[in-house]
């Protein structure tokens, strides 16, 4: 309660009846929805809403009065928001992976649900979806994006208050997402599950986070903008064409959570895949290319490779993947044009993905002795190496051929994981590693060595994952299509099944293992910032004694 | 509502030459000579310790 307390004594006056007013604002939509729908599980969110609204309303209460914080701020970048992104990514990170593992073991037991609705697998599995992809992805993604523009600009966040709103406003839409699949809400659109009015609320979220980059950069001291903003801005503004677009329904009346897709049909079908193959795109592939970016060569204190080479990927990724995504339709009502338009694009990715692949690798020359040493600047190694795997992997599978094999098996499985843990997770784990000790002002993580065992973990249980489920994948597409002298299929689809169950077991162990990796980091994080506080007050008693040297990041 | 052909033939008329031309656009400003010191400036310019906005 403390550092809520401290973040809103740093809040102007101005600021903090802006917060106050918006806090009310929800809450009266909370109470809203509640009354309207009444019964349903609309107004357990409005609820929901309007608990959280109070909640922020009593906290802004207390510290209301306190004095106008001194300009003396101006003259520091503003992290509280990148720090609380930090823990809230961690958090998020425990919940997904927990509740993922739990999915993997009830694929080999299925007596796990315990009869229970919200425990069967078409609710659990986007609970892990959503919390690792927008709880631990996107919270590290706003938090690391924060502290990127700040550096890369030299100016300071436009205001205090619009940061606090996207960060409570995109975890408000977390929870509401994750708690709607619980009691069986869903629109039914993969990575896009969440119904009409957490959608609405994302867009105003979503606007505002593109704003603060814009007022950000029109401050800007450096005439050129970096890279990696690029990359954060393509992230952040497509996105938003996404989300609109895919989500576009008409709800069944203002006090139901149930609404009805604008498009039906092989048109819906495009829709969500459009969108799906581009949340990939620009979610876990642009925006984690602009932590790369940024992360990498600052902790090998090298510049990037080749400047060039980044901004030919940039327009090579922005402008190919937005075609590719009807490679998730092949074999079906899609005409074959649009496919063959999927693949051709999804082939060409190749190049821009390996582009920046081997951009992240080559900055790495002549610093490979760091690379043995630092466990943080490991992590960001094998990233490149993972990403430049799952986008070669990425576009070997959209070939119409080779996805007649590997569509609907477990390769698919495998080929998103190699991306999700291998790149998205291991990039952002390097990032964290990395910003911990710049942000909380101490010499380095608590523990280097808890970093090395989290390093060697979240290998381990990613290789085990991708091989359980390649050979998974590939036996059970064999299978499917393995045909009898008489024509008729050898293998019936619970023979397959059986078949899968050990790779099953592999699977959920190599998780197991990434899950314990995230749970040391938490700790590792946990001391490092108590170590930060201890320090703190150690240094305002000694504060007479002896001056403190001022740390550099990297130390 | 515009058919498959003309769709078609929009892709393989203006789509080629968007893509073209885009792509023209992009290898230009990356490899234009006087560019060069921006981008060299741009990548080391994270690498350079400063800890604090300039106003």
């Amino acid at each position: 309660m403390q550092v809520v307390a401290d973040v809103i004594a740093q809040f102007t006056g101005a600021e903090r009846r802006g917060a106050f007013f918006i806090a009310l604002a929800t809450a009266l939509l909370g109470l809203a929805m509640a009354v309207t729908g009444n019964g349903d599980s609309f107004g357990a969110h409005g609820a929901l809403v309007l608990a959280a609204s109070i909640i922020t309303i009593f906290c802004l209460i207390r510290s209301f009065d306190k004095p106008e914080p001194s300009s003396e701020r101006l003259q520091s970048y503003y992290d509280e928001p990148t720090k609380a992104g930090i823990v809230l990514a961690m958090a998020w990170a425990v919940l997904g992976l927990f509740v993922g593992d739990w999915v993997a073991w009830l694929l080999v037991y299925p007596d796990l649900t315990f009869d229970a609705a919200w425990a069967s697998f078409g609710r659990i599995r986007p609970v892990h979806t959503t919390g690792v992809i927008f709880g631990f992805g996107g919270n590290a993604l706003i938090a690391t994006s924060f502290y990127v523009l700040q550096r890369t600009t030299r100016a300071r966040l436009p205001d205090q208050l619009s940061p606090w709103f996207v960060l409570w406003g995109y975890n408000l839409f977390c929870v509401i997402a994750v708690t709607g699949y619980l009691m069986g809400v869903t629109q039914s659109k993969e990575y896009a599950e969440p119904e009409w009015y957490a959608d609405i609320w994302l867009v105003v979220v979503w606007v505002t986070y593109f704003a603060i980059y814009l007022r950000t950069l029109v401050r800007r001291k450096e005439p050129h903008i970096y890279v990696a903003n690029w990359y954060y801005m393509a992230f952040i503004l497509v996105v938003a064409i996404l989300h609109i677009v895919n989500n576009l329904a008409v709800p069944i009346s203002f006090g139901s959570a149930k609404s009805y897709s604008a498009f039906s049909g092989v048109q819906d079908a495009m829709t969500q895949w459009w969108y799906g193959h581009n949340a990939v795109a620009f979610f876990l592939t642009a925006g984690f290319l602009g932590m790369m970016y940024y992360y990498l060569p600052k902790r090998a204190g090298r510049p990037i490779y080749s400047y060039r080479m980044s901004i030919i990927s940039f327009w090579g990724i922005t402008f190919f993947y937005m075609w590719a995504g009807s490679h998730h339709l092949h074999y079906t009502a899609l005409p074959q044009w649009v496919q063959s338009l999927g693949m051709t694009f999804s082939v060409m990715l190749l190049v821009p993905s390996w582009a920046s692949a081997g951009n992240a690798l080559l900055t790495l020359n002549g610093a490979w002795d760091k690379v043995r040493d630092d466990a943080t600047l490991r992590f960001m190694m094998v990233a490149a190496v993972f990403y430049g795997l799952s986008t070669f992997e990425g576009s070997f599978m959209a070939i119409r051929s080779v996805n007649s094999l590997s569509h609907y098996t477990d390769w698919t499985i495998g080929h998103v994981h190699a991306g999700a843990l291998g790149w998205v997770a291991m990039i952002t784990f390097g990032a964290i590693y990395a910003s911990v000790p710049w942000l909380w002002k101490t010499r380095g993580m608590y523990s280097a060595r808890l970093v090395e065992a989290h390093f060697w973990l979240a290998v381990a249980g990613t290789v085990i994952y991708v091989f359980a489920m390649w050979n998974s994948g590939i036996i059970q597409g064999l299978m499917w299509r393995t045909y009898t002298e008489g024509g008729t299929l050898a293998y019936t689809f619970t023979d397959s099944l059986v078949a899968m169950r050990p790779y099953y077991m592999a699977r959920a162990i190599g998780g197991l293992f990434f899950l314990i990796g995230a749970l040391i980091g938490c700790y590792n994080i946990w001391m490092t910032i108590r170590m930060a506080r201890v320090s703190a007050t150690n240094t305002a008693a000694d504060l007479q004694d002896a001056p403190v040297a001022a740390l550099q990041p990297g130390e | 509502m515009p058919d498959h052909d003309t769709a078609v033939w929009l892709s393989k008329s203006y789509g080629l030459v968007y893509l073209v031309a885009l792509s023209l656009g992009v290898l230009l400003y990356v490899y234009w000579p006087a560019n060069r010191k921006r981008f060299d400036q741009a990548a080391e310019s994270i690498i350079r310790y400063e800890d604090r906005p300039w106003r």
